[in-house]
């Protein structure tokens, strides 16, 4: 593939004090598609996922985000330049003294100070009905299920019109029937808004539901990347190991 | 052999790793205080967040500190009289009492009581954003939190502590007053004169400048604890627990270099 990708990661090795976490990894985030991290619990793949939008910043290697070295971006810089992401946290993070409204108007609020409340309000609602949850502004986060506060974080994540949406376990927690609802909305996101996705998962069936790319983190490493078939068909021991327990049952 | 080096070197390591942490979390303290000094002064100015954080803080801790003033006054009034008694001193008890208020009482004892409220209180709330990833989340959305959460805190605390510190003065004298002139029967006229005649704005002045400093601690360092919380409900509690330990011996010590500040520099 020839076009520059969405993001590129060299050689990105992380420690925590004397703890490797990361060893070496290097991946490409084509424009427009969806990739999954797949791997096991304490592979590495949060940290990875919060070194994509510089909350965490390498031991050594290179984050390159639509051809910008994010190592390279002053602080300042590198809050401004967020504003190209989206995230939905694994606990959709919501800010629990706000209402679901405001935690969506939140952003509106921070960057774009060209619009007025009612354009506000206009953009909050649309954006939660575009997830079936409309009319759930003056609720607050702790009256919502798990699925309906992932729902909010996706809309709070989008309201920018971001380029570049991660999603950190987006179905941990939810019973299948929403964990399918999260992956359609995943692939709603994708399709209608043409984002990038970054799908962080341990959930195999979530994974092959959505993605066009699957990596597999195992012990810091990328041990297995290509389009799902791909990494089905991967002879790695620790890889065929985990699909296995899913493509068993299934 | 190696054992007993072992026990020798224990009590130097324990020593060693008490020193290195307290002056590691001091730098991290003081690099969370230029960021946010940084902050501070860059747009957007976010008034309504400090309004709502005064409130908590000054509003919040209002009972408290009346409370701890009028008592400390009436106490300390009692004790001063006597004492004085003993060496027929009593018509110094007013100025006695209000210069040890305006000058050390009230902004340290003040201090101790927002430390434990409200400082422990910011501990806990940015612990559990921080737990809760909602900390992450404002970065996400390109929102520095040193700005959205730590400057209006701690220009809050640095605004309010002399307020607050202000009325502990003045409750602290008002129960002088009282146990003065209505238990111990020292003459009005004498309670009130020899306060105007030893008493002076520097002493007042100091005071609320220490309180505005202690204020500054404790934001900071509840803000940093808080921040930096981590283990979930637990970690939360020890943040908060830990902020309330680190500002009350914060306070005790930066309260003795500023007074040889202030006394360097004729406040004294």
């Amino acid at each position: 593939m020839s076009e520059e990708p969405a993001i590129r990661v060299v050689d990105l090795y992380k420690s925590f004090g004397e703890k490797p976490v990361l060893k070496g990894v290097n991946i490409d985030f084509p424009k427009g598609t969806t990739t999954v991290i797949l791997g096991g619990s304490g592979s590495g793949k949060s940290v990875l996922m919060k070194h994509l939008i510089g909350l965490l910043k390498p031991t050594s290697g290179k984050i390159i985000v639509e051809g910008q070295d994010l190592s390279e971006l002053s602080n300042s810089a590198l809050n401004t330049f967020r504003m190209r992401f989206g995230m939905v946290f694994q606990w959709a993070a919501l800010f629990d003294s706000m209402t679901v409204g405001e935690n969506v108007a939140f952003p509106l609020h921070e960057h774009r100070k060209d619009m007025t409340e009612a354009q506000i309000a206009q953009a909050v609602h649309d954006k939660l009905s575009m997830f079936g949850i409309g009319g759930t502004e003056k609720m607050f986060p702790a009256d919502l299920s798990g699925g309906m506060r992932k729902r909010v974080g996706l809309a709070r994540a989008i309201v920018l019109g971001p380029r570049i949406v991660l999603y950190d376990e987006p179905t941990t927690g939810l019973d299948p029937i929403t964990t399918n609802y999260v992956d359609e909305m995943i692939l709603q996101a994708k399709t209608s808004l043409g984002v990038t996705s970054v799908v962080i998962s341990h959930d195999i069936g979530s994974a092959f539901n959505v993605a066009d790319y699957i990596a597999f983190l195992y012990d810091g490493e990328i041990v297995a990347y290509g389009p799902p078939e791909t990494v089905r068909a991967s002879k790695h021991e620790f890889v065929a190991k985990f699909l296995s327990t899913w493509f068993k049952k299934n | 052999m190696s054992a007993v080096m072992g026990w020798v070197r224990m009590p130097f390591e324990r020593i060693g790793t008490s020193v290195i942490g307290f002056f590691t979390e001091a730098g991290e303290v003081a690099i969370l205080a230029g960021q946010a000094a940084m902050w501070a002064v860059r747009p957007p100015y976010r008034i309504k967040n400090l309004f709502a954080q005064a409130d908590f803080v000054g509003v919040g801790s209002l009972f408290i500190v009346l409370l701890t003033g009028l008592f400390t006054g009436l106490v300390f009034a009692l004790q001063s009289s006597f004492a004085f008694a003993k060496f027929n001193a009593e018509s110094l008890v007013g100025a006695t009492v209000v210069i040890a208020l305006c000058r050390e009482l009230a902004p340290v004892l003040t201090g101790l009581m927002v430390a434990g409220r409200a400082g422990s209180a910011i501990a806990t709330e940015l612990g559990t954003m921080r737990v809760t990833e909602q900390i992450d989340a404002l970065e996400a959305l390109a929102v520095s939190p040193v700005q959205y959460l730590v400057v209006p805190r701690v220009l809050a605390l640095i605004f309010t502590m002399p307020l607050l510190c202000m009325l502990f003065d003045y409750l602290g004298f008002l129960g002088a007053f009282i146990v003065s002139v209505y238990q111990a029967g020292i003459n009005e006229g004498t309670f009130m004169g020899r306060i105007h005649r030893l008493v002076t704005l520097s002493d007042l002045v100091g005071g609320l400048f220490k309180a505005s400093v202690f204020g500054a601690v404790i934001g900071l360092v509840g803000c940093h604890k808080g921040m930096r919380a981590s283990g979930g409900s637990k970690g939360v509690g020890m943040a908060a627990t830990s902020t309330v330990v680190t500002c009350s011996v914060s306070i005790l010590i930066v309260d003795y270099f500023l007074t040889t500040f202030l006394i360097m520099i004729g406040f004294g």
